[in-house]
């Protein structure tokens, strides 16, 4: 059965570039471009994985993944963290908030099949 | 590329290294000896091959051969093979090894560093187990300029990426400038040197586990036979040497035997048993 992921990202063209690779990947996909669209999208329907980026209005990566950890189902998506920050604090601090793996952007098509593959998930 | 120049690229290569390259890799030859070419003032790869019929400067003929032996690796490359390490070899390894405490592991072609270091993560995970155990893990390659890159431990920030668990990146490595360093622990933890798969290991000793993975397909069948009957030899009786998840020494060696159910896995094959006097 197709996997779905939710890409979460403010910017139109991180999230054209995502839904490409993640549909080579064989992913189909939803889109949110901030954290509490996001949470909406998935008390309509849980997806298994989740792109999220940090930096974002409304509600941030680590707000969202705190949130979506709290409700029903939601500790089941694996939440990969997609984001410009990339120092080792912030690593910690997202993998310690219920982020499952992080990738530094930039990105390409091979680090994200490593990451998903890691978690399993192709 | 005319068969001239590619007989005396090709033929310096395979002399060198053991490395053979078919007719067909020609294009593998071009990608990778321009840059070489270039560095040395030649215009083309034809006219460094033309260069190397004469007696050259061992720089270039060793750029050459190390531009054609270097292969492209990641962490944790190939999970199946690191799942076969973590849950049954080093378990076993340990368990045997318990009086003795003693670890012997050799990267056989360790190239830009990436498996010796996700072994000694992996080890690193075993911390509290391996206390006060003498853990050794030698890494070695053909290209002097690997080796000086692995002892550095610097990665790109898309080669941390590749393979690399984000806890594992975040707990053993630091950020240095627009790369990545691998952490002094880890650094001291593999003897890096810099050595020929045909040449004799004078003084290597005795390995409990030898990984030499996709290198070997790149060999004629006697050079892989002697390499394998060597690292056979070299294996402790209950060791493991792990291939690349294709190869197969099948026809190659009968001193290293296959691990039913444990993909490119090879022990050394178990010495005849006494035969019984029979009384007459």
């Amino acid at each position: 059965m197709t996997k779905t992921c939710l890409i979460v990202d403010d910017s139109r063209t991180m999230r054209s570039f995502a839904r490409i690779a993640l549909a080579k990947l064989g992913f189909a996909t939803e889109e949110a471009a901030d954290g509490s669209l996001a949470l909406e999208a998935c008390r309509r329907s849980m997806p298994e994985v989740i792109l999220l980026d940090w930096n974002m209005p409304n509600m941030n990566g680590i707000e969202f993944v705190k949130e979506l950890r709290q409700t029903p189902g939601g500790g089941r998506p694996i939440v990969l963290f997609c984001t410009t920050e990339n120092d080792v604090a912030r690593i910690v601090e997202a993998i310690d908030s219920g982020a499952d793996e992080y990738i530094m952007k930039p990105f390409d098509t091979d680090i994200l099949a490593s990451k998903l593959s890691l978690n399993g998930l192709i | 590329m005319r068969d001239e120049a590619f007989t005396v690229l090709s033929q310096l290569v395979r002399d060198r290294s053991g490395l053979v390259l078919a007719r067909d890799k020609e294009y593998l030859l071009e990608s990778r000896l321009t840059p070489v070419a270039r560095k040395h003032n030649y215009m083309t790869v034809e006219e460094l091959a033309q260069a190397l019929r004469r007696p050259a400067a061992p720089d270039v003929e060793r750029d050459v051969v190390e531009a054609m032996t270097t292969n492209e690796s990641f962490f944790f490359r190939d999970a199946s093979a690191f799942k076969v390490l973590r849950e049954t070899i080093f378990p076993a390894l340990i368990a045997a090894r318990s009086a003795k405490r003693e670890l012997r592991i050799w990267s056989a072609a360790c190239s830009s560093g990436q498996e010796p270091y996700s072994i000694a993560m992996m080890l690193d995970e075993n911390r509290a187990r391996l206390a006060g155990w003498r853990v050794e893990i030698l890494a070695t390659d053909l290209s002097t300029e690997m080796i000086a890159r692995c002892r550095a431990g610097v990665y790109s920030h898309f080669e941390v990426q590749r393979g690399l668990p984000a806890q594992l990146l975040a707990k053993h490595f630091a950020k240095s400038g627009d790369g990545w360093v691998i952490s002094p622990e880890l650094r001291k933890a593999v003897d890096f040197r810099p050595f020929n798969l045909l040449h004799e290991p004078a003084g290597f000793g005795a390995f409990d586990v030898i990984l030499c993975r996709n290198v070997l397909i790149y060999f004629d069948v006697d050079d892989k036979a002697k390499i394998l009957n060597r690292m056979a030899r070299m294996l402790a009786k209950d060791g493991a040497l792990l291939l690349g998840g294709a190869e197969t020494v099948l026809g190659v060696t009968d001193k290293l035997v296959h691990q039913s159910g444990l993909i490119g896995v090879f022990m050394p094959t178990p010495p005849p048993a006494p035969r019984l006097a029979t009384a007459s």
